[in-house]
């Protein structure tokens, strides 16, 4: 092994020392977005567990849940409005979204508020720092996992969820002596997941100040992340009330946190919640959280750099 | 070429200077031991070269900024923080995966090679690993990086002696050649005595000394002086001297050692025991890193 290994290496010279050639970024955020993935199953496994609980509960039930969700549907078909059919058979299904956003989103909260944490909890930052990856790119790749990959595997996860129940659903009807195709042509499926698609893009962007703010913590703080990413705002809302006795900060916050609905689609001109995006783009809001979002990843990447092992 | 150069290094910690102005310059091709008491400033020199702390003072790694150019730094350099911090929940395999992922100078067949030797499993997780098995993993990956400076802080603190041989054993065999320097700090410096080519001592964030082993020899020596020759071997100015069995054993700085030859046998000391004369002087507490 030794001789061998010594007619690899190059001899010592005195040139100068030339820097290897770098590995273009993308792919260094590519092998570290990854490793999140390998260190955080809960990215994929959170929604994916929600939604496998969700179909078995169907299955068990298939019977009730095909009157339940179905029961208009079969009535629906029927009905000569087409608009008025695909609002019938469409509402029960979208639903199902419900479950999976929450649950990628408690994942997104939980895995931000540990990702720069735990490698100075357990000191394996040494070893990541030992490797030619930038604070920057590893600062990113913990970024795009609330922000690309958990919505890009809750989309996924949904569409698949809401598949397999409009199958089991077929075959239920089927085997009730009734038309397996019915579903399949009356639910406009391709516009409910254009529709669940943008509310998942807008929840990311409306989140992103949020995201980036526990990474900051979790980056920053020695213990209690928890506390250090909730107690703060809270006591800026109480000393804002006790001493100007006025909310403001507390309408933001909860702008925030649920404001993305109200902003993001339009309730008004229609009966369900229709995308508008020219009023979310001409939110303020909007584009205030992503100027914040990226101040704090600037700092965050700072903290990165100069924060030692706890 | 010298591979680090610094020169008025510093660094403090609020109130705590850990580094007091370090002028210091290693060669290309060196095994540097970094020795001093705990806290006398050696992990924050290493973390200084590493990029991952800021200093004051001018500090030169391998051409280069550590603090500005960290990431291109670290493709030229390896480092062995200790032990324990290799990811726990990462597997074999995983590791390997990554570090070719990332790193151009990266030879997978080698590590493969290297684990191939060893009874680590592909499957495993770093936390199923006993402690040196986790190390034989960490060597393995640093082994197969073509780095020209590889530095080790603690990287066997923990192991039984068995794992702290092979340790240094394939560092020298497989790994080092004379266009690598590394650097390496422990506390059991007699296990790697034999295989430094210089010594430096640090303490209380000051360099004592730096000076290579082609020197150490003419430079130091060591009497075990006869008890009746010890006011007489002390007029010689020893710069340490200790008890051990009952003999005066005396430690001379550039001294001809005829000169000494009637007061007692002569040796070359070794670096532990010099270690205690020129670290331990003031503060007898710190004598245990070498024991």
């Amino acid at each position: 092994m030794s001789a061998a290994t010594e007619t690899l290496i190059e001899p010592s010279s005195s040139a100068p020392v030339t820097s290897t050639a770098a590995y273009p970024t993308t792919r260094l955020l590519y092998w570290s977005v990854r490793r999140e993935l390998w260190e955080n199953r809960s990215i994929y496994l959170g929604p994916l567990i929600v939604a496998g609980v969700m179909l078995i509960g169907f299955v068990l039930g298939a019977r009730r849940h095909v009157r339940f969700f179905f029961q208009d549907a079969i009535r629906a078909i029927d009905l000569l409005d087409p608009a008025q059919r695909a609002e019938m058979l469409t509402k029960p299904l979208s639903l199902t979204a419900i479950p999976i956003v929450i649950a990628a989103s408690l994942v997104a909260l939980f895995y931000c508020l540990d990702a720069l944490h735990g490698e100075r909890r357990d000191r394996s930052i040494l070893f990541w720092k030992s490797l030619p990856v930038s604070d920057f790119v590893t600062v990113l790749s913990k970024v795009l996992v609330p922000l690309v990959v958990l919505p890009a595997v809750t989309c996924l996860t949904i569409i698949g969820l809401q598949l397999l129940l409009v199958f089991v659903g077929s075959l239920v009807l089927l085997t009730g002596g009734l038309d397996g195709t019915a579903l399949w042509t009356g639910l406009p499926l391709l516009q409910l997941w254009i529709t669940m698609i943008y509310g998942i893009v807008v929840l990311a962007l409306w989140y992103a100040p949020i995201y980036l703010w526990l990474l900051l913590v979790s980056g920053w703080a020695k213990r209690s992340t928890f506390l250090w990413a909730v107690l703060p705002p809270l006591a800026l809302c109480l000393i804002e009330r006790i001493a100007f006795d006025t909310t403001v900060l507390w309408k933001l916050l909860l702008d925030r946190l649920d404001g993305f609905m109200h902003h993001g689609f339009d309730f008004e001109r229609h009966r369900d919640a229709t995308p508008d995006p020219l009023a979310l783009f001409a939110t303020p809001g909007l584009w205030i959280g992503l100027v914040v979002a990226i101040g704090l990843f600037a700092a965050t990447v700072w903290f990165r750099r100069y924060r030692q092992p706890i | 070429m010298a591979c680090i150069r610094a020169s008025g290094l510093r660094k403090t910690f609020g109130g705590t200077v850990a580094l007091d102005g370090i002028d210091l310059s290693i060669g290309e091709g060196r095994i540097v031991g970094l020795i001093g008491p705990n806290g006398a400033g050696k992990s924050t020199l290493l973390n200084a070269v590493l990029g991952l702390t800021s200093y004051d003072g001018t500090l030169d790694v391998l051409g280069r900024d550590p603090w500005r150019e960290r990431e291109s730094l670290m493709r030229d350099v390896c480092f062995i923080a200790d032990v324990a911090v290799m990811p726990r929940w990462m597997r074999v395999s995983q590791a390997l995966d990554f570090v070719a992922g990332i790193h151009p100078r990266f030879d997978r067949a080698k590590a493969e090679a290297f684990l191939a030797k060893t009874t680590i499993k592909r499957k495993s997780r770093v936390k199923e690993l006993s402690k040196g098995m986790v190390t034989q993993l960490h060597l393995a990956l640093v082994m197969a990086i073509d780095a020209k400076l590889l530095v080790l802080d603690e990287p066997t603190l923990g192991l039984d002696i068995l794992f702290r041989k092979q340790f240094y054993d394939s560092l020298l065999n497989d790994y080092f050649n004379g266009g690598r320097t590394i650097v390496v700090t422990t506390h059991q410096v007699e296990e790697i005595e034999h295989v430094l080519t210089d010594v430096v001592f640090i303490d209380r964030g000051r360099l004592v000394l730096s000076c290579g082993m082609e020197d150490f020899e003419s430079r130091y020596t060591e009497v075990v002086v006869h008890p009746e020759h010890l006011v007489a071997a002390r007029a010689f100015g020893p710069i340490g001297e200790r008890t051990t069995f009952g003999r005066t054993v005396m430690l001379f700085e550039r001294i001809d050692r005829s000169l000494l030859a009637p007061r007692g046998a002569s040796r070359t000391p070794s670096i532990a025991d010099l270690s205690v004369a020129v670290l331990g002087r003031d503060t007898p507490s710190d004598l245990l890193l070498a024991v």
